[in-house]
């Protein structure tokens, strides 16, 4: 997959996320999208991208796929 | 003209719940109150002579056929305009009327072609029956005075003609265009014997603002205004009540036939959608079904520069099957996928799901409402707990503040947009909130917004958090409803962060270009105006933040009540015919039929127990994502019904690119559409009129489609995915869709009391259906929300990465018109042609004279995608800075020049914002140009296919 509109694609899900105020409802909220929208081929190029120190998603983003990997 | 052997009752139905009884020719009858004498007469099976009368219409009361005599009553009154009364005595027939309608009946012969016999209408004519009902034998006046008879043939509408010499001026075709259409294009000009009706200013009906709707052809009584299809092939001798298979009004039609040829196409007064209206698509726009076009032989090739090659349907499924299978061994079972559409059946639909979830054993299914209404699906459910809309079309005429958000009614859905403008003509408020001057803002005779949101593309959240904002800090909401009702905690929260200054529409004038008093006002209006409906349509889901603004939308109606009964709502206007039930059925990859997810264990297993079969967990790909795959190498099979991804997605040369990169390719159609040049399989497809089914509408009416003809190629598509399946080694044995439909109704909730039997019996159902609301659910989330309680969501505005430069200066923004239909592969086959035979480049005057651009000039329009080439259309709809264009022609190349920007919850394009360079060309570019070859080398494989018997 294209890693880089991957990223993108976090982002944006981080974007609406960020205003909610409690950050780990935020960070919830962004884990639960991936996990209920995305296909696996997809959420796995993601968590690669995190775990090989990837730095440009926003905090709430990658601190949700690193829930993912888990 | 009336279809045949139906009733018309010549006054429209009074809704009062008070009911009256009357005499009539001595028998007792009881009516509504606020009926006619006339329409009281028709229900009591008395038949009372008339000409200027039908149920569709008020009374008007010019021809004077329907006196009849009332006791204690003076002189004779025209039973059409005089209403019935407790206790009235009336005579319909007696020596005295049968004279005065033979004297009035005399007059209107006089002055009329006496060729009945070889007139269009004969057989099928009001004036004809009334003068026979009348028993006019002889005219006195004979027929050398002055009349009207060498009057001039108007034919200049490609699908009716008006033949002035028939005409006996009793006005129907007016007041059908005024009351039921609400152009108003058509007028009596002159007095007295020179009373005639003129189209505009007594011009041709192509040159004047008719819209070609029908329903001056519906309302004559006569030949004068006569489809040209009847003229050609006579009057129809049967008909078929069916559905049409356009926009997303779903209106029913009944399909007047000869045999197996389609005559007409004559809108339902039955219709529960339509009530008996229609527009230029449905009513007349039906000729591609049989165009020279239509390929009705399946075939395959290797490659796609290979010419095709005719098979029968056991080779081309076969062949299809074989591929598919193979590339699966090699390339893993996730490795193919499919494509249902909206503009097929819900159980066809159905089919290919179950198709690829249990034969092919993924969740690769995905549907084009990804690249329209798939943020609603998500935004609805979120807030609602259901992805669909929230009310009938007839709801709109409860309401008193209309809001139209991203939206083109008159032009998008005019059958709908007929029936909000005679709302709005009746007195109900509107605002409207788009970056065009629509229609409805000032082009609608008699109508006019109060307000014109007229924002800047991409601004959508903004907005609509700022009227929240209005509604919040000026204490307008309606708080007793959304404690009752919603959330308390999200309700708190987001009054909270609507609140904020930095949401207040003086923070965001500049930014959305809307002045902060008007955002102001509108807010009020809407939340204090009475009933407040919004309607929307892809203006606001195809943006980067298309789910934000459903969201949005939803945050408006519960804060201020405006959910759960009539005249309220919130109402996603669905672009195509089933878009609703593309969706309902399952076609979206995280979801099971009835939006239930796939990992939920409880669901799958009931499927799987119904299927006998493992069914994954996982969410499959998204359609863009699939693209994706492709490239990358990991998906290599795609199966595509009745769809045209090749023209309908953004970003084209990607979605080229990826069909490039497929190994197998098939492509079920009706045409060897834009997606069939890369096929490697094509499967002849069933037009509408040759199969059964139901469409569900933008109202969630599930309607019959029934067949009236014979497929084409020889089998209705369902049956065409069921071989696949049984090919691949997954068993389907459906004989008849009813059966598809069971199944349906026995794995959903909201379907389980849905059958053919209940549809034919009640005409149409509106889903949920079940043992709870056994008739079906016109209002949704009456008493409480399906989530149970509302839940509102926080909509922070987020600019789209698509922004203006230097380099870049103006937006483009796409939509579509009234008389084409999408990717156009329909209408393009189509007279329609006649009223927009190519995509314009609409830009404002003062953008034209800065490029030094005239209308009808050659445009480049280049985008950090790609470039482009249209002609120009100066107009002032437009706002400075804001270009436009419609989609309709596949050389047009407009999905040369959107982006993949995509809304962040699902994916749906963002169509609405492009930044583009515009300036003045000599040439098309040079994608057109390439494209232009491909195309033609493509159309020269299938012309030079080889045969199924070489």
């Amino acid at each position: 997959m294209d890693t880089h509109n991957l990223i993108k694609m976090a982002n944006n899900i981080g974007a609406f996320f960020k205003s909610e105020p409690d950050r780990e409802l935020a960070i919830k909220g962004v884990e639960q999208h991936i996990r209920n929208f995305w296909e696996p081929r997809m959420r796995k190029a993601i968590v690669e991208y995190v775990q090989q120190g990837g730095t440009e998603l926003m905090d709430i983003v990658s601190e949700a796929v690193l829930h993912i990997a888990k | 003209m009336s279809a045949n052997n139906e009733i018309d009752y010549g006054t429209p139905a009074s809704s009062s719940a008070n009911q009256v009884t009357l005499e009539i020719d001595g028998h007792k009858v009881t009516v509504n109150a606020g009926s006619s004498v006339m329409r009281a007469a028709a229900e009591a099976g008395i038949s009372i002579p008339k000409l200027c009368a039908t149920d569709s219409l008020d009374p008007f009361g010019s021809c004077r056929m329907c006196l009849v005599q009332i006791e204690g009553a003076r002189g004779y009154p025209a039973s059409c305009t005089t209403p019935v009364a407790e206790g009235m005595k009336v005579c319909t027939q007696n020596d005295k009327l049968a004279s005065i309608r033979r004297g009035i009946a005399e007059l209107y012969i006089s002055d009329h072609p006496l060729d009945c016999l070889t007139c269009a209408a004969n057989g099928d004519c009001e004036l004809q029956d009334t003068v026979g009902q009348v028993g006019l034998r002889e005219v006195r006046y004979g027929f050398e005075g002055e009349n009207h008879l060498d009057s001039e043939k108007d034919t200049s509408n490609p699908y009716f003609s008006f033949d002035p010499a028939k005409c006996i001026v009793c006005s129907r075709c007016v007041r059908a265009c005024e009351e039921v259409q609400g152009t108003f294009a058509l007028t009596i000009d002159g007095r007295g014997f020179d009373s005639k009706v003129s189209p505009g200013q007594n011009q041709p009906f192509m040159e004047s603002e008719c819209v070609s709707c029908g329903a001056c052809v519906q309302a004559c009584p006569t030949a004068t205004l006569m489809e040209k299809a009847v003229i050609d092939n006579g009057v129809p001798e049967h008909s078929t009540i069916t559905t049409c298979a356009y926009c997303g009004v779903g209106c029913s039609f009944k399909a007047e036939m000869k045999g197996e040829q389609l005559v007409r196409m004559v809108p339902d007064k039955n219709g529960q959608a339509n009530h008996g209206h229609s527009c230029v698509k449905g009513r007349f726009a039906f000729g591609y079904a049989t165009h020279k076009d239509r390929i009705t032989t399946p075939m395959v090739r290797e490659k796609i520069s290979d010419p095709w090659r005719e098979v029968s349907w056991e080779e081309a499924i076969g062949f299809a099957a074989n591929k598919l299978k193979g590339i699966q061994a090699k390339y893993g079972k996730d490795s193919i996928g499919g494509i249902t559409s909206s503009r097929c059946t819900n159980e066809e639909t159905y089919l290919v799901q179950k198709l690829i979830r249990a034969g092919f054993g993924n969740n690769n299914v995905d549907t084009c409402a990804r690249v329209c209404h798939s943020p609603t699906g998500y935004g609805l459910k979120s807030t609602f707990g259901e992805s669909s809309g929230t009310q009938t079309f007839d709801s709109v005429m409860q309401s008193d503040v209309i809001m139209v958000i991203g939206a083109n009614p008159t032009d998008g859905h005019p059958v709908f947009g007929s029936m909000m403008k005679r709302r709005l003509r009746q007195g109900a408020k509107l605002i409207v909130v788009d970056p065009r001057s629509i229609d409805l803002v000032s082009n609608s005779p008699h109508v006019k917004a109060d307000y014109h949101l007229k924002l800047r593309p991409g601004t959508n959240v903004a907005v609509v958090t700022a009227l929240a904002h209005v509604i919040v800090t000026e204490g307008l909401a309606d708080e007793k409803f959304a404690l009752e009702r919603c959330d308390v905690e999200s309700f708190g929260k987001w009054k909270t962060f609507v609140a904020l200054p930095e949401h207040s529409p003086e923070a965001v004038a500049e930014l959305t270009g809307v002045p902060a008093e008007t955002m102001r006002a509108a807010a009020r209006l809407y939340a204090t105006g009475g009933n407040g409906a919004i309607y929307y349509g892809l203006g606001v889901t195809e943006h980067s933040q298309g789910s934000t603004t459903v969201i949005g939308i939803a945050n408006l109606a519960m804060a201020t009540g405006n959910i759960g009964r009539d005249g309220v709502g919130v109402n996603p206007l669905r672009g195509q015919n089933n878009v609703q039930g593309s969706c309902d059925m399952g076609s979206f990859p995280h979801e099971f039929v009835g939006y239930r997810h796939v990992s939920d264990s409880q669901t799958r297993m009931q499927f799987e127990s119904a299927w006998g079969v493992t069914l994954s967990s996982e969410p499959g790909l998204r359609i863009p994502n699939m693209f994706g795959a492709a490239i990358d190498g990991s998906f290599k099979g795609l199966y595509v019904q009745g769809e045209d991804i090749a023209q309908s997605d953004p970003d084209i040369t990607h979605v080229h690119h990826a069909l490039r990169e497929l190994e197998c390719l098939v492509v079920q159609d009706i045409f060897l559409n834009e997606t069939a040049k890369f096929a490697h399989v094509f499967l002849p497809g069933s037009s509408f009129l040759e199969k059964n089914g139901t469409f569900t509408n933008a109202e969630r009416r599930i309607s019959p489609v029934r067949k009236v003809m014979t497929p084409l190629g020889g089998k209705e598509d369902w049956e065409v995915t069921q071989d696949l399946s049984n090919a691949l080694g997954y068993p389907m044995n459906y004989s008849h869709p009813s059966e598809i439909m069971d199944e349906i109704a026995a794995l959903t909730p909201q379907f389980a009391g849905v059958s053919y039997e209940k549809i034919d019996e009640m005409g149409s159902i509106q889903w949920p259906c079940n043992d709870e609301t056994p008739d079906g659910t016109p209002i949704m989330h009456a008493d409480h929300f399906v989530r149970g309680k509302g839940r509102f969501m926080l909509t922070e505005y987020v600019a789209t990465e698509e922004r203006t430069s230097s380099k870049y200066p103006l937006i483009l923004t796409t939509g579509r018109i009234l008389s084409q239909y999408n990717v156009g592969a329909q209408t393009r086959r189509t007279e329609n042609v006649a009223w927009h035979e190519e995509d314009r480049l609409e830009l404002h005057p003062h953008d034209a004279e800065v490029l030094g651009i005239s209308d009808g000039d050659w445009c480049g329009v280049k985008s950090r995608s790609g470039e482009t080439v249209l002609r120009a259309l100066i107009t002032d709809r437009m706002q400075p800075g804001v270009v436009y264009t419609t989609f309709h022609f596949p050389h047009s190349g407009a999905n040369v020049i959107t982006t993949d920007n995509s809304d962040w919850a699902t994916n749906c394009p963002e169509y609405k914002v492009t930044a583009v360079h515009v300036a003045k060309v000599a040439q098309p570019s040079a994608w057109q140009q390439e494209y232009q070859d491909f195309s033609d080398n493509q159309l020269s494989l299938l012309e030079n296919r080889i045969a199924v018997n070489e």
